[in-house]
């Protein structure tokens, strides 16, 4: 990628968006989204994460201008208020999972489509989409029509379309998930690529943990219409605010232990512990349960099922009580179903959870 | 041999219905090939032995010229009107798709259930005292338009039913779009084999309209059809003949277009 041309014209303002207790009632009495308050930084990439149906794409379309908030709710981009603006005069840019590119136009015209809507004049209009034409790896496709287009090829173009404008902010609607899983890599490899080059702020929507925890400076976790967790991808897939949180990110075991006068006890062990007494629910990442041997293992247990994946073995342990637990040996590991196990747990990593 | 194993293959069955279906083509075609030769003979009760001549077609052109314009401006006329009153209808029809919409789709498909000639007495009645509506080639329209405007709205629908007009919409939208523009560069270039389709139909069945406009003629509004019902039951067999030579002349390119149009089908989006 051409780093000149992305740092000198294609540098965008980095404005912050501000939503205050904004929420969505459909009409037929349908909560959507629970008022809610988020500050998003200049310049930031913030993901809203979360199963089909929590509510991302309404919160996306209300900081678009397409849908919007309940009375009380307020959306601003830096100090202007935009609430009572319609989509036209806010000056977004959008990408859409259906791509929504225009079927009568080619790639350029779909391109300097909102250069002629701004009036620009022939001749500057023509070198911009040039120049973004070739930022998007699209030169070679500049004539043809949209359905001579690979779907990779035809988010690309509404990618060119939608930042040819120069936007306040980019709003990106499950861009991916239309396209095949080897596509989807590589094009979000380009599309963390063009953020951070860009400096612009981005809003994000997907269903997809990866691709979250790949292009987001922060994640936003939703769930029923609620905010579950704002935090960066580490903070979220370390210290998850619940138990939701904790199993919509990655894989995530769960262990019942007691804790007692600043002990743990968890099967046959007992560890140091600062907490309440009673029962405690905890969770705890795979790679941070280890095996061990019989003398220094917490736990043991049988494996169930394992698999190999080359770099590593997944195995799946059934304790003697308790759920099933996820764990990671090495890939040369010969452990089959059938096996006896230890494993360690380091008390440090583990979270107890509300 | 060849023929031998083809039959064997297609059995008795798709002979009697290749058969079935040359019999029905002829029963529609013969008769207005026969009536259009009649149009070209010297003498029709000679036969073909007569000659061929185009005198008749000339005579036609020179005493129902006045029937041949007027039939072209009211189809014009009613297809303006149908663009100007059924795009936005069908627009408006397909961005809202509740249960209402779906009554008012129905309701505009009622024209068409109820025979013309209720249609025209309909206008009669209501408008007939109006001015001087009842003399003037306006009357007529009103009738086409009323008859014509749901086959436009239907067509138009049909392809606007087929794309993902909001999606589009909202795209130009993010692009600084406001609704005039929206609509003037986005949906109805994308909804253009709709109109197209819904034009076409418009003109032939105005031009071939005449059940209605029989009702609501005067002698000094007459179309082309209705002439030549006149010209059938009052002059020379060769005339109506001649006549209905150069009707089907007017119609037939625009229904070859709408053959066209149909196998091109919808555009891939
Ligand atoms: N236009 C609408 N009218 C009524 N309900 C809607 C509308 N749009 C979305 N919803 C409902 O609001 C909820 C949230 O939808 P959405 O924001 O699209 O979720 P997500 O993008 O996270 O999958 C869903 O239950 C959905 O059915
Ligand atoms: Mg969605």
């Amino acid at each position: 990628m051409p780093d000149s041309v992305m740092q000198n014209s294609f540098h965008l303002d980095a404005v912050p968006i501000r939503l205050e207790r904004c929420g969505k009632t459909f009409a037929g009495g349908a909560r959507a989204l629970e008022p809610l308050d988020l500050t998003i930084r200049g310049g930031e990439t913030i993901v809203f994460l979360g199963p089909s149906g929590c509510g991302k794409t309404t919160t996306l379309r209300i900081i678009a201008g397409l849908e919007s908030p309940d009375a009380g709710g307020r959306v601003l981009f830096g100090e202007e208020d935009v609430t009572a603006l319609p989509i036209e005069r806010r000056n977004v840019g959008m990408v859409f999972q259906s791509y929504a590119l225009f079927p009568n136009m080619t790639v350029t015209e779909n391109v300097a489509y909102g250069l002629k809507v701004r009036k620009i004049a022939r001749a500057d209009r023509a070198r911009r989409v040039e120049e973004m034409l070739d930022l998007m790896h699209l030169g070679e496709f500049a004539g043809r029509r949209i359905d001579q287009l690979s779907g990779g090829q035809r988010q690309r173009v509404a990618l060119a379309r939608a930042l040819v404008v120069r936007p306040r902010v980019l709003l990106l609607d499950e861009p991916l998930t239309a396209l095949d899983a080897k596509l989807r890599d590589s094009l979000r490899l380009e599309i963390d690529r063009l953020l951070r080059g860009l400096g612009i702020t981005a809003v994000y929507v997907t269903h997809d943990q990866g691709e979250a925890m790949a292009l987001g400076d922060r994640i936003v976790v939703m769930a029923k219409g609620r905010v579950a967790q704002v935090g960066t991808p580490r903070e979220i897939y370390y210290q998850p605010a619940d138990g939701f949180v904790a199993d919509f990110i990655g894989t995530m075991n769960r262990l019942g232990g007691v804790s007692r006068g600043g002990t743990l006890s968890i099967g046959s062990a007992t560890l140091p512990w600062t907490g309440p007494d009673g029962r405690v629910e905890l969770l705890v990442r795979p790679e941070d349960l280890a095996l061990a041997g019989e003398a220094d293992g917490h736990l043991d247990g049988t494996v169930a099922a394992a698999v190999f994946l080359g770099d590593r073995t997944r195995l799946v342990v059934e304790p003697a009580d308790g759920p099933a637990l996820t764990v990671d040996a090495a890939g040369r590991s010969e452990l089959g179903r059938g096996d006896r196990v230890w494993l360690r747990v380091d008390p440090a990593r583990l979270l107890a959870v509300p | 041999m060849a023929m031998q194993n083809l039959s064997n293959r297609r059995g008795w069955g798709f002979w009697l219905q290749l058969g079935f279906t040359l019999l029905v083509c002829a029963l529609l075609t013969v008769p207005m090939v026969m009536s259009m030769l009649a149009g070209l003979t010297a003498n029709y009760f000679v036969g073909l032995k007569s000659g061929l001549t185009l005198r008749w077609v000339d005579e036609v052109l020179r005493v129902y010229s006045g029937t041949i314009l007027l039939s072209l401006q009211i189809a014009f006329a009613c297809l303006a009107s149908t663009l100007l009153l059924g795009v936005p209808a069908a627009y408006a029809l397909a961005r809202r798709p509740g249960r209402f919409a779906r009554l008012v789709e129905e309701m505009l498909m009622m024209p068409v259930a109820i025979p013309g000639l209720a249609t025209a007495l309909a206008l009669i009645v209501t408008y007939g005292g109006v001015g001087d509506l009842r003399s003037s080639w306006l009357f007529i329209l009103i009738g086409h338009v009323l008859f014509t405007l749901p086959f436009m709205v239907r067509a138009v629908l049909a392809v606007m039913g087929s794309i993902d007009l909001t999606t589009l919409e909202e795209g130009a939208a993010s692009l600084g779009a406001g609704f005039p523009r929206r609509f003037f560069t986005v949906v109805l270039p994308n909804c253009r084999s709709g109109i197209l389709a819904g034009s076409l139909m418009v003109l032939t069945l105005s031009v071939g309209e005449f059940n209605l406009t029989w009702l609501l003629h005067t002698p000094l509004t007459k179309t082309l059809p209705v002439g030549l019902a006149d010209s059938y039951a009052s002059l020379r067999i060769e005339i109506g003949s001649a006549y209905t030579l150069v009707f089907f002349l007017m119609i037939v390119p625009s229904l070859i277009l709408m053959q066209g149009l149909a196998k091109r089908g919808r555009p891939s989006v």
